[in-house]
């Protein structure tokens, strides 16, 4: 099933990058369709950002997680590179839960 | 600047061999969250090498490793990927290519490239320098970074005592940071985090961020109409 997910997922993927090559320009090219274009990852990265932080399964929980998006959003404030804000998110979601202040 | 000078061709080479040293150290975490999500590492690598669009990629094994279902997995991917598509309109018209150069064309147009061809965009010969330099060599150090994460979280097991279901959320803050340059972007997010979060005790897991994604992209379509066009490939290169 994973590997259907996958495969199917990347086909699709390159079919956008593809379509872009060989159909005419009118299509994509309203004022509309720009703006939803590229307002599709703003939206499901925010959407994705607090499910995967907030959430076990279909439960809102408050656990370590927290702490590491926290940590991230500093590292970004203080203009680090993507890797460091993942890491520090790591590192710090670690250390909450080997301290035991939260799960 | 001028045309596509000695000079110039090795400061494109050297550029786009910085960005995908710093996107193949970016896919090491990918990898390992990949791994931790319950994917194998060949699953993991054929999402690096065919999918090819780091925040499908995120996106895709965030969803299963939350237990999401298999369409809306695919269906999220494929949205976050749909930028690529204007993306390569933009190249189709700098690099015109035809026959299997379409073909690697197609698959190289991501955030990077696109994003250092229009940078270039003064001189087509350097612009298409800069997206086919910046192409592969994310191309090749993101799969290798790749590769070393999922190998590396294979070895260290039980994901949630390195907080790597942590990372999950950084990768997406991280991604979705550059992009809130302008205050209808930053609606649009605290929109759609607020749906999705009211959502998801209600839905199947995966589904509140394509519904809240749907009611957002609405919204902020309605509040930019008339208002002039200020974002175009405005995004900073950041994640693929």
């Amino acid at each position: 099933m994973i590997w259907a997910t996958v495969l199917i997922g990347s086909i699709s993927a390159f079919a956008l990058k593809f379509a872009g090559f060989v159909i005419p320009e009118r299509f994509l090219t309203t004022t509309t369709m720009r703006r939803v274009t590229l307002l599709i990852p703003v939206s499901l990265l925010a959407g994705l950002l607090v499910v995967q932080t907030f959430s076990s399964g279909s439960t809102l929980v408050i656990d370590a997680r927290v702490v590491g998006l926290g940590a991230a959003t500093v590292s970004l404030a203080l203009r680090a590179p993507l890797l460091v804000a993942v890491l520090s998110a790591a590192a710090s979601a670690a250390l909450v839960r080997y301290l035991g202040w939260l799960p | 600047m001028t045309a596509l000078t000695p000079e110039r061709r090795r400061r494109i080479i050297i550029d786009a061999i910085g960005i995908g040293a710093a996107t193949g150290a970016y896919a090491i975490s990918f990898g390992a969250i990949s791994v931790a999500a319950g994917l194998s590492v060949l699953q993991t690598q054929a999402l690096s090498s065919l999918m090819f669009t780091g925040a499908s990629q995120f996106a895709m094994v965030g969803v299963l490793g939350a237990g999401g279902g298999a369409v809306t997995a695919i269906a999220i991917a494929t949205l976050l990927g749909s930028r690529n598509a204007l993306y390569a309109l933009h190249m189709s018209t700098v690099l015109r290519p035809r026959g299997w150069r379409r073909l690697a064309a197609a698959q190289l147009t991501i955030d990077e490239s696109t994003g250092m061809a229009i940078g270039h965009q003064d001189d087509p010969p350097s612009s298409r320098l800069a997206f086919w330099s910046t192409g592969v060599a994310v191309f090749v150090l993101w799969n290798l970074g790749t590769l070393v994460g999922a190998l590396g979280a294979d070895v260290l097991g039980n994901p949630a005592r390195f907080g790597l279901d942590a990372a999950i959320p950084a990768a997406f803050l991280a991604l979705l940071w550059p992009r809130l340059v302008s205050r209808l972007t930053r609606t649009v997010a605290v929109l759609s985090a607020a749906v999705a979060l009211i959502l998801t005790p209600l839905l199947p897991s995966g589904t509140p961020v394509l519904v809240a994604g749907a009611i957002a992209v609405t919204i902020g379509v309605l509040l930019s109409r008339g208002a002039q066009e200020t974002e175009e490939f405005g995004q900073k290169a950041v994640g693929s």
